[in-house]
């Protein structure tokens, strides 16, 4: 029998995953969306966008996991998605490390210029 | 006789087989590969906008949250976005019905159901969002016009039209993604109509539900960043 | 010559046997072909055009530079030809340049499989290439740019007349074709390597393309991204990267700098790669410190990612971001001379022969090792704050493109010749052309140092008078650099049609594409599919020949 080379094989054993794991999943996902929206409309400061974005984490991880069978399968597929983000967290640092640490001060931007020109707004602002 | 040719006799060729792969397996894998290294080429593209996004929120919050709380409303966007976990489920359903056997009708409907779902979420934000946004002049490059209220943001007022231009440029790729993915959708429809599919030949189905996913994965994302972070409670 | 103690078949006639070349015939057969080897030789001949077209940039422009105030071209004029010739030679020839063409070709051959994973994406791949070609010389053509390749903005965005944005939408298809190729490597490596084909036992050329398509993958969307959105600036008028309308020029050139840093990377790995090969082959003997060249290759293509900031070290980004970027840019300059280490180790006591090939890695081995080392005075904070904008630059990176990738691309389509054709090309030409290109080279790119070092800007289509002479000596390189590479243009053409047939193994060389595949092969790669029982490049002494081991 010709065996099929020496690439990895095995993680991708067909996995049929049954039908209450979605629908489980596509409920708490519909709760998370409500938590979301509903956390909009109280003050929790800063926390407000570590909540949104710790939920909209978990509701990727349950998309990811489930939906798209990632739990079911090891290796390559979990390095690739990890190395992506990781990449994309690579570029949003060190831009930020850039932006955020800047020591000179911008002009003072030419919007109060354009804002003189205007009527009805330059009479709120001057 | 060659081993090639020795092999290609004692596989009886399963539906879809390509011949450069040596078994239908590896050629599964092959594609199920392929497919999330181009997601991850997605990450990455829709991640440039999300860290330009992040850094124009960094540096002007206010400006933002005016901009998110002042012409952005919640309801479509949460709509939008029960909309497509439901459109999620539904493709898991058709992936899942071809899978295990099910009349072909079953799985179409489950595929329809999936593109009335992408239609809906494309349908509300033309027509209640970018619509209502243009007839209101806030689309940047369409007429953008600044509103009292926000003045007293002062030299920062020009960042609520970067703010709307994020929005439309986000929601717009993401829109456009939308609609490609409708099209794959109206592919698998066909083929599916035509018996392509069975038990063990759903590759096509598979790695078109992971794209619609991811679809839905950037929306999860995208719903908070823009609509949520206007500090929505009373000041 | 090598082969003279080696015992070798005799040459079949190409002629009396079926290869991927007269398997089926006409213009259909090639445009809608889903064979690797053919697609591998549509690129060839699309990134040959698109060579000269950057080729006859560069020929105006040091024609132009001869005199102080400029010979040739209106100063305007000037701005669009070394944008176009950037442009050109970055992202449609030398992006592709290794991998679309040989990569294509020889991966398959070498993991042992029948094509590649994807081969319907491969051909479509070649479509979008060609796709975004034309959309450059639509830009070209219709007024050119004249932002330079970096599209700086707020010039690129607001100020700038030129066909910008159909030269981004260009771009910006092109690196769609560069992920699918990447993606189609790398799936293709994972899966369809031959029985015994363990990673350790991959050829260096793989392992190089295969950081390189990580790169593809990871980086490209990002400029795609970024040139999206300069289009949509551009076209609505609206101010994401415009300072008078809010925006962040230097947001800008982080993102641009995110992909461009790596594509330079994208450009050199593969001809690294070819290296390895060509090396091995032409000293017998196996590398030196296999895995270290493997990984390095590895580390190469994720340090190239963390490195971008270096451009932008005069440009008002943070000093902190600055010093990060500093010390990291040093990082990246280890695995490269990690290699060069690893070369010339493994060429100590091989058994060296001075075939064209050889010459171009040689030549390859001492440009890269200069152009890696003045990237050191580059990096460094300081010492950049006086070298940046001058033509210190543009001699450090032609070094690298040049005198790297560029030899190295020769060197493996020389090496690879008789694989691809059937045919042997004339070897003292060849030697020639080789030493010509060394020659001309050196000429144009060294006097760019000094002139850089004194103080001259790059991108000025005029200049002091005092760096006249040293301008001239650069254009007499560049014309003797031009001949060099018109010749071996004239005799491969020749080749095809009368050059001597080529045995199966010309070279004696070591691998599945010289061993296990016919010359040229057949569309399905191997007659018989291969097993692998042996590490890469197991050369053994020549029979008789005087080796000290």
């Amino acid at each position: 029998m010709h065996e099929h080379g020496t690439q990895e094989h095995g993680q991708h054993s067909e996995v049929i995953v049954p039908v209450r794991v979605y629908v489980l999943t596509f409920i708490a996902l519909l709760v998370l969306t409500a938590a979301t929206t509903g956390v909009a409309y109280i003050d929790l400061g800063v926390f407000n966008t570590v909540v949104a974005l710790a939920i909209a984490v978990i509701k990727m991880l349950l998309v990811i996991l489930f939906f798209m069978h990632v739990k079911y399968h090891k290796g390559l597929t979990r390095i690739a998605i990890i190395c992506a983000f990781f990449w994309l967290g690579i570029m949003m640092t060190l831009t930020l490390s850039d932006e955020l640490t800047r020591t000179w001060e911008m002009n003072p931007s030419p919007w109060s210029v354009i804002v003189a020109h205007i009527p009805h707004l330059a009479r709120l602002l001057f | 006789m060659s081993d090639a040719a020795l092999s290609h006799e004692a596989h009886a060729h399963p539906p879809g087989f390509a011949h450069q792969f040596e078994t239908i397996e590896q050629q599964r894998e092959a594609g199920q590969l392929g497919m999330w290294l181009f997601l991850m080429t997605e990450i990455l593209f829709f991640g440039g906008m999300f860290t330009a996004y992040t850094v124009y929120r960094s540096l002007h919050l206010p400006a933002f949250e005016a901009g998110s709380r002042d012409i952005l409303e919640v309801q479509f966007g949460a709509t939008n976005t029960a909309v497509l976990i439901c459109s999620s489920l539904t493709m898991a359903m058709a992936i899942h019905s071809a899978h295990t056997g099910k009349k072909k009708g079953v799985t179409m409907m489950w595929l329809i159901l999936t593109m009335i779902l992408g239609l809906t979420f494309l349908g509300i934000k033309l027509r209640f969002e970018w619509y209502e946004d243009y007839i209101h002049h806030v689309v940047p490059g369409f007429g953008f016009q600044y509103r009292p209220e926000w003045a007293s943001l002062g030299s920062q007022m020009g960042q609520v039209q970067m703010f709307m231009c994020f929005y439309f440029f986000m929601t717009g790729l993401h829109a456009l993604h939308m609609v490609v993915g409708i099209g794959i959708l109206t592919v698998l429809l066909i083929m599916t109509a035509r018996n392509k599919f069975s038990p063990d030949y759903v590759a096509p189905l598979e790695i078109s539900g992971l794209y619609w996913h991811f679809v839905d994965i950037v929306w999860i994302f995208l719903f908070p960043l823009l609509y949520l972070i206007g500090g929505r409670y009373p000041h | 010559m090598s082969t003279a103690t080696l015992d070798l078949p005799p040459a079949v006639p190409a002629e009396s046997r079926v290869t991927y070349l007269n398997a089926t015939y006409g213009i259909k057969s090639w445009l809608l072909t889903k064979d690797h080897k053919r697609i591998g030789l549509l690129y060839l001949a699309t990134i040959t055009i698109m060579f000269m077209f950057g080729g006859l940039a560069a020929f105006f422009m040091r024609l132009h530079l001869i005199e102080p105030q400029g010979a040739l071209v209106e100063p305007e004029t000037y701005n669009k030809l070394f944008t176009i010739h950037g442009i050109i030679m970055v992202f449609f020839f030398l992006v592709p340049s290794i991998p679309a063409t040989l990569g294509n070709f020889c991966i398959p051959l070498m993991i042992g499989a029948r094509d590649v994973a994807f081969p319907k994406l491969n051909l479509l791949s070649w479509y979008v290439f060609v796709t975004g070609c034309l959309l450059a010389l639509v830009a070209i053509f219709s007024g050119g740019v004249d932002t330079g390749w970096t599209f700086y903005t707020p010039y690129s965005s607001t100020y700038s007349h030129t066909a910008v944005t159909w030269m981004a939408m260009g771009i910006f298809i092109a690196g769609f074709s560069s992920i699918l190729t990447g993606l189609n490597f790398v799936v293709t490596i994972h899966k369809m390597r031959a029985p015994g084909m363990t990673w350790f036992r991959l050829p260096l050329f793989i392992w190089a393309m295969y950081a390189t398509s990580i790169i593809f993958i990871l980086g490209t969307p990002v400029i795609a991204i970024t040139l999206f959105l300069l289009a949509l600036e551009r076209t609505l008028h609206v101010g994401i990267f415009d300072p008078a309308l809010g925006g962040d020029p230097l947001l800008f050139q982080h993102m641009f700098w995110f992909y461009s840093h790596p594509a330079v990377y994208i450009m050199i790995l593969p001809g690294m790669g070819v290296v390895s090969e060509l090396i091995t082959a032409f000293s017998r003997k196996k590398i030196f410190g296999y895995s270290f060249v493997a990984f390095s290759s590895i580390a190469i293509a994720v340090i190239s990612f963390i490195v971008w900031g270096h451009h932008m070290f005069v440009t008002g980004q943070s000093i902190y971001a600055g010093l990060i970027f500093s010390v990291l840019s040093f990082l990246v300059a280890i695995p490269s001379a990690v290699k060069v280490f690893n070369w010339t180790a493994t060429l100590y006591k091989g058994s060296i022969s001075y075939d064209a090939p050889m010459l171009y890695a040689l030549g390859f081995i001492g440009l890269f090792t200069m152009g890696g080392l003045t990237g050191l005075f580059l990096a460094s904070l300081a010492t950049d704050v006086h070298l940046n904008g001058t033509y210190f630059v543009v001699a450090h990176f032609h070094y690298i493109m040049v005198g790297g990738a560029v030899m190295a691309y020769l060197g493996g389509i020389h090496f690879w010749w008789p694989k691809i054709t059937g045919r042997m090309y004339p070897d003292l030409w060849a030697r020639i052309a080789a030493a010509l290109i060394f020659l001309g080279f050196n000429l144009t790119f060294f006097p760019q140092f000094v002139m850089g070092y004194m103080g001259m800007p790059r991108r000025y289509a005029v200049y002091p008078a005092e760096f006249q002479v040293l301008n001239v000596l650069s254009s007499a390189g560049a014309s003797i650099l031009a001949v060099g590479y018109a010749i071996p243009l004239i005799y491969l053409f020749w080749s095809m049609r009368y050059g001597p047939i080529a045995p199966q193994n010309p070279w004696g060389a070591k691998g599945l594409e010289w061993e296990a595949a016919p010359t040229p092969p057949p569309t399905e790669n191997f007659d018989v599919m291969p097993v692998v029982t042996e590490d890469a490049y197991n050369y053994q002494p020549l029979k008789g020949a005087h080796h000290s081991v």
